[in-house]
């Protein structure tokens, strides 16, 4: 049958149109960042790539299964702490982890290579605890999710042989910069596009919408589940290398509640169920920290600064959460693609096939 | 040998009769509203929060901590009971057609507030607080150390189980909440009020959180912002091996976790007890891989349809 057909460049467009548009949109505000030359500005973006990174990971599992994780950031730990091992600060590195095995020890390993092993390194340990949790039900399996969270955090925070402990580690080359995260953030868009168009991707958006329905029409909600919360652990592992990279040192504390709820709310106000939502999240959560944080810091208002109080930026995040659950419950995207009406109209035989692909 | 092994029996139950508390507050919710609430750690922090006064400083002034104990137990439960009726009315009402998951998002960020709003009122470092110094004295019988706390907990555990299963069984509210976490739908069209139901579940779950925050704070003697976070993740992880919506369940769950955490502390080598939670959550997930439903499966937890 795919053979039989001709290739067509407009309708390859427009099948991917959502992920092309995406990746477009980032693109040019990166450039246009990149070009502005500022610090803070570039600290700003690189911050919002990496969290593309992992929410984008977060929604391949969160919104195509439906199910909530609180325990992504234990793959983002994981993903931070292998790339410590393998290309930390060479000369420190048996002092502070000793506990290496010694082929690690003597090696450095160039940091895009690092980056990747940190990935598969989250997704192995995704693939072990997911077998034990994912048959839970879903609270069930929620509740897990945050207890392989806690577990993480205990062991990183005591085996001081291997995580420095509680104290933080120094010397992880800095090598995230605005195209490597872009690059990253661009893998991430269209692997999680590719995915949720796939069979196993499909199978498994049916099984968010009615377990017993997709039961009976022969998806194994197990395996599904696992497939993606494998996949999803690889790119949030690869955030956490990223962010390693990025700022050259890593504690325990950085990998716990706070950025949990950050990456959930950025998930929740874009829109869980669509690939769109995620990427759109992290800008409007992106920008609401932003403009919390100045506010912290405090306005000019002719000749008297007006601050906010302390803690501002946190009651502000959670708040802007609850009330896009309460009033708003698709998200900003609500449950849409962007770039669905221009695959329509470069493709318009396509229109019933991406249909599939729509929600309610 | 035979004394120590009595020591860690009587260390167990205690700490298991507080899990079963913070367990039972969840399960009730949980039961009614479907609602893993997230929040529910908080409600326990802020109980031991009620009892000083509102500063950021560094010296802590007791208020409602000095008065007499029926007092201090009616004050410090009716702040959580308000606090867990307002968030009841502000954020889990207006989302209770949502899906559950969408629920326990919504308590994660009500937590997530409440956590916040602690630590700009309060300050964010850890304050010493000796709540009822007198419980701290041990009863030796016959070489058995038993600090007065731990029989307190265990007999106020045994007292409000019994209240609970008296009020769940004999009283018309209770029945109603019972039919109403068999059922919520049938329950409402045979005439069940559907907000009575949830605001009584509330304010016993409430008065639970308020009963666990007290008798932990007695023990620790610290307060901080995040304290109930481990509690609640502790009676989360008991509703899900005891079998989430079951009461009896949670109460079995909750003595599990607190058997589990005793015993680990004492039979670990040296070494490792510092990764004893972690090792906590393992026996809780090996008892999951076993059972994924959990020990007991009540009747409504499967999908009609």
């Amino acid at each position: 049958m795919m053979m039989a057909r001709r290739f067509s460049i407009a309708e390859c467009l427009a099948r991917n149109a959502s992920p092309i548009v995406l990746c477009g949109a980032i693109a040019l505000i990166v450039i246009g960042t990149a070009l502005a030359n500022n610090a803070a500005l570039d600290r700003t973006v690189i911050e919002a790539l990496i969290r593309i990174v992992y929410v984008v990971g977060l929604y391949i599992f969160v919104g195509n299964s439906g199910v909530i994780s609180f325990g992504h950031t234990a793959f983002m730990a994981i993903g931070a702490y292998a790339t410590a091992w393998q290309d930390c600060c060479r000369t420190t590195k048996p002092l502070l982890m000793p506990a290496l095995p010694k082929v690690l020890l003597e090696a450095t390993v160039p940091p895009p290579l690092a980056t990747i092993v940190s990935g598969v390194v989250a997704s192995l340990f995704a693939a072990v605890v997911g077998v034990a949790i994912i048959r839970l039900s879903g609270i069930s399996a929620s509740i897990a999710t945050f207890a392989v969270l806690a577990i993480v955090n205990v062991i990183f925070s005591n085996w001081d042989s291997l995580t420095a402990g509680t104290s933080t580690l120094v010397g992880i080359p800095n090598y995230t910069d605005h195209w490597f995260a872009l690059l990253w953030a661009v893998i991430a868009i269209f692997a999680a596009h590719f995915y949720q168009t796939s069979r196993f991707g499909l199978s498994l958006r049916v099984s968010r919408e009615d377990e017993v329905a997709a039961k009976a029409s022969g998806v194994s909600i197990f395996s599904q589940r696992l497939i993606a919360f494998v996949i999803s652990a690889f790119f949030v592992g690869v955030s956490g290398a990223l962010y390693a990279h990025f700022l050259g040192t890593i504690s325990v504390d950085a990998f716990y509640i706070d950025i949990t709820l950050l990456t959930l709310a950025m998930l929740v106000v874009g829109g869980m169920n669509s690939l769109s939502g995620a990427v759109v999240g992290v800008g409007a959560i992106s920008l609401l920290i932003e403009v919390l944080r100045q506010s912290e810091h405090g306005f000019a208002l002719g000749s008297l600064t007006v601050s906010a109080p302390h803690g501002t930026q946190e009651i502000g995040l959670g708040v802007a959460m609850l009330i896009m659950l309460i009033f708003r419950r698709n998200g900003i995207a609500g449950n849409q693609e962007i770039g669905w009406r221009l695959s329509r109209f470069l493709a318009p035989q396509l229109q019933r096939s991406s249909k599939v692909t729509e929600d309610y | 040998m035979m004394i120590s092994a009595l020591q860690i029996l009587v260390d167990a139950i205690s700490l298991g009769s507080l899990y079963a508390l913070a367990t039972l507050g969840v399960g009730l919710v949980f039961g009614v509203l479907r609602l893993a609430n997230f929040a529910y750690g908080d409600f326990i922090t802020v109980a031991s929060y009620a009892l000083i006064i509102p500063t950021a400083g560094a010296t802590v002034e007791i208020v409602i901590g000095r008065w007499p104990w029926p007092f201090l137990v009616i004050a410090v439960a009716g702040v959580v009971v308000i606090l867990s009726l307002a968030s009841e009315y502000f954020v889990f009402r207006p989302l209770r057609t949502a899906k559950p998951a969408v629920l326990m998002v919504g308590s994660f960020a009500l937590g997530y507030i409440i956590q916040n709003i602690i630590i700009v009122v309060y300050d964010g470092r850890p304050k010493a607080v000796g709540l009822w110094p007198e419980l701290g004295e041990a009863i030796v019988l016959s070489g058995l150390r038993m600090p007065r706390l731990e029989l307190l907990i265990i007999v106020v555990t045994l007292v409000l189980l019994g209240a609970l299963v008296l009020f769940l069984k004999a009283s018309p509210f209770g029945v109603q909440m019972r039919a109403a976490s068999e059922d919520f739908r049938m329950a409402r069209m045979l005439g069940v009020r559907a907000n009575t139901v949830i605001g009584t579940s509330l304010v016993i779950s409430g008065f639970l959180a308020a009963v666990v925050s007290l008798l932990f704070l007695a023990q620790v003697g610290v307060m901080s912002f995040n304290m109930g976070v481990p509690l609640m993740l502790f009676a989360f992880v008991a509703t899900v091996i005891g079998g989430m919506g079951s009461l009896t369940g949670a109460v079995v769950g909750g003595y599990i976790v607190g058997f589990a955490s005793i015993l680990l502390q004492a039979l670990l080598p040296e070494h490792l007890r510092t990764f004893r939670d972690a090792f906590v959550f393992v026996v809780v997930i090996v008892i999951l891989v076993v059972r994924p439903q959990g020990l007991l499966v009540p009747r409504a937890a499967r999908e009609r349809v």
